[in-house]
């Protein structure tokens, strides 16, 4: 089991194959939480510019531990990371929030006061990169009207541009969240379960902006997916983490249901997916309608 | 796998207990300590003292004379108060700001400037201690001896000891409300100032509100017990009425008392409301 998946690791498509710096590393990277609890034991992990990665294990496995470390609101106990070619731990303040700024966390439960109208909560996207006059007048009248109506047609929400967030579905301020990031537009945009709110539809259209926004920018994507098969569809790359490890990191064309059982082992007997449909993509043809588990 | 089967007892319902009987075995002598006798309250003699007293009170002052004294020195007090209140906001909320943790970009990591971040923190606690800790009667007797009678002396006490109070309890206000977008845009390299109206405020405002009404209502009570020590206003016309045992003009003076906490309370339901 453990030489098969060093072997798969060695045979993943490392993307532009290491020219320049990555965007992303993390070099034996461990973290264990205040209250002792070991989130990710030991991962190594590289992205390069323009890369686009999906994350999938099961609930528990580190991911959102993995997504804050790259996003430098974790730091590491052991090893290095390394975000746009610097580590962030050794910045000095101000140049650690300029780093920042060029990082968007899109979190799984947005973190927007429910009295913030939706305007507001995108245009604090550039809260990082505003001088502070700029960033105290929109709160008198929003600074960027149209950039802000311009990300959430994106997400199919213009019409809720002026709404208070507390007034809309789970679904429809989760996209807010996903547009205050692309209105950040950051040089590496992560994204911790960005979907789980949404019905498969708005799902695909979510992901499918973060790709045209990061393609359009040519700047690296990684996304935490609970389904499966929305990663395996949309993402070239997936990592695999499984107990604070990385299982396999490989392109999704071959990712197979063997993989995938091992990595769900624990939690469910088959992988999750959009409302649990069946796993029935292209690259894992001939599995559909066999058991995962037996 | 590695998963531990949860016991099936609540494991926490011992020392939730032990707790319980600690926060009552404390404060029984505390409670025997403070001499506290209700068998006092009922003691027929004492109803009658209490009863001779309170008819004195009856019928309340009305007249005009009278009332055009109440009006100036209610103004007064109102004054008192609400400068006393302003003051105390241009100490609090710098304060505040210095003070509340998760407006901390150090902590997040922890980061760069930890503990210089920890250490003026400390000191900014101290000194909001040091302001609220000694009362504003206290303070008030000081400036009437440095600055003479009159409101003055009032609207400092005020200003400093309720500056030490609204700086602590903002702080504590904002920490007890939902900060993960305050540190949401902190980790999107937002300011402190940034995070706090972008991602602290919109959270908490309503609270901020009614307790600043609520202190200013506590403000027009504590600028009348300073008003016993000579800093002007209703205090200062109270004391006159009870040295003369004057009970209808005390009774006047209470109803203006009770007239103000009721417009106090007014404003606080509008401003919740309004900010809702």
């Amino acid at each position: 089991m453990q030489e098969r998946v060093v072997a798969l690791r060695t045979a993943a498509g490392r993307g532009t194959g290491g020219s320049s710096s990555p965007a992303i590393e993390l070099v034996e990277v461990g973290l264990t939480h205040p209250n002792g609890h070991r989130a990710i034991t030991r991962i190594s992990l590289r992205l390069d510019r323009g890369e686009r990665v999906a994350i999938i294990g099961p609930s528990g496995a580190g991911k959102t531990s993995l997504l804050r470390l790259i996003a430098t609101s974790l730091r590491p106990s052991e090893g290095r990371v390394s975000v746009l070619a610097t580590n962030p731990w050794q910045l000095a303040p101000g140049a650690l929030r300029r780093l920042r700024a060029r990082v968007g966390l899109i979190h799984q439960s947005p973190p927007i006061p429910p009295r913030q109208r939706a305007i507001t909560a995108v245009l604090a996207g550039r809260l990082g990169t505003w001088p502070w006059w700029r960033s105290a007048l929109s709160l008198l009248y929003p600074a960027d009207i149209g950039g802000a109506r311009d990300v959430l047609a994106q997400l199919d929400l213009a019409d809720r541009l002026f709404e208070r967030c507390d007034r809309l579905s789970g679904g429809q301020l989760q996209r807010v969240g996903v547009a205050r990031v692309l209105y950040q537009a950051p040089d590496i945009i992560l994204a911790d379960e960005p979907v789980s709110a949404m019905d498969p539809a708005l799902a695909d259209l979510t992901i499918q902006q973060l790709h045209r926004d990061a393609q359009a920018r040519d700047v690296t994507l990684c996304a935490s997916l609970h389904a499966v098969d929305l990663a395996l569809r949309w993402f070239p790359r997936i990592v695999g983490v499984k107990a604070g490890e990385v299982a396999f990191d490989l392109p999704a064309e071959r990712v197979n249901d063997a993989l995938l059982r091992d990595l769900y082992a624990s939690e469910t007997a088959m992988p999750p997916t959009q409302d649990n449909r069946p796993l029935a993509t292209p690259q894992i043809s001939g599995t559909v309608g066999r058991p995962l588990c037996s | 796998m590695n998963s531990v089967l949860a016991p099936e007892r609540d494991p926490h319902a011992l020392s939730r207990a032990g707790w319980t009987l600690a926060a009552v075995v404390a404060l029984w002598p505390l409670l025997v300590l403070s001499g506290f006798n209700p068998a006092l309250l009922v003691d027929p003699q004492n109803l009658k003292a209490m009863g001779t007293f309170l008819t004195t009170f009856l019928p309340p002052e009305t007249a005009p004379e009278f009332l055009g004294l109440l009006l100036t020195a209610t103004l007064e007090t109102l004054a008192m108060a609400t400068a006393g209140i302003a003051l105390a906001l241009l100490i609090a909320v710098p304060m505040t700001f210095v003070l509340t943790q998760s407006l901390s970009i150090s902590r997040i990591g922890p980061g760069p400037g930890r503990w210089r971040g920890e250490s003026i923190r400390g000191v900014a606690r101290l000194i909001l201690l040091v302001l609220r800790g000694i009362p504003e009667i206290v303070w008030a007797l000081v400036f009437v001896r440095a600055l003479g009678l009159g409101a003055t002396a009032g609207v400092l006490a005020l200003a400093i000891t309720y500056g030490g109070m609204l700086g602590k309890v903002y702080a504590e206000i904002l920490e007890s409300s939902d900060t993960r977008g305050a540190r949401a845009l902190l980790e999107a390299g937002s300011s402190r100032s940034m995070a706090l109206v972008y991602g602290l405020l919109p959270n908490a405002i309503q609270e901020l509100v009614s307790y600043t009404v609520y202190r200013w209502e506590c403000a027009v009570r504590a600028s009348v017990v300073m008003g016993f020590v000579g800093a002007g206003g209703l205090g200062q016309l109270m004391d006159q009425s009870m040295k003369m045992l004057n009970g209808s003009e005390s009774a006047t003076i209470l109803f203006m008392f009770l007239l103000l906490v009721l417009i106090a309370d007014w404003i606080s339901a509008v401003l919740r409301k309004l900010l809702q």
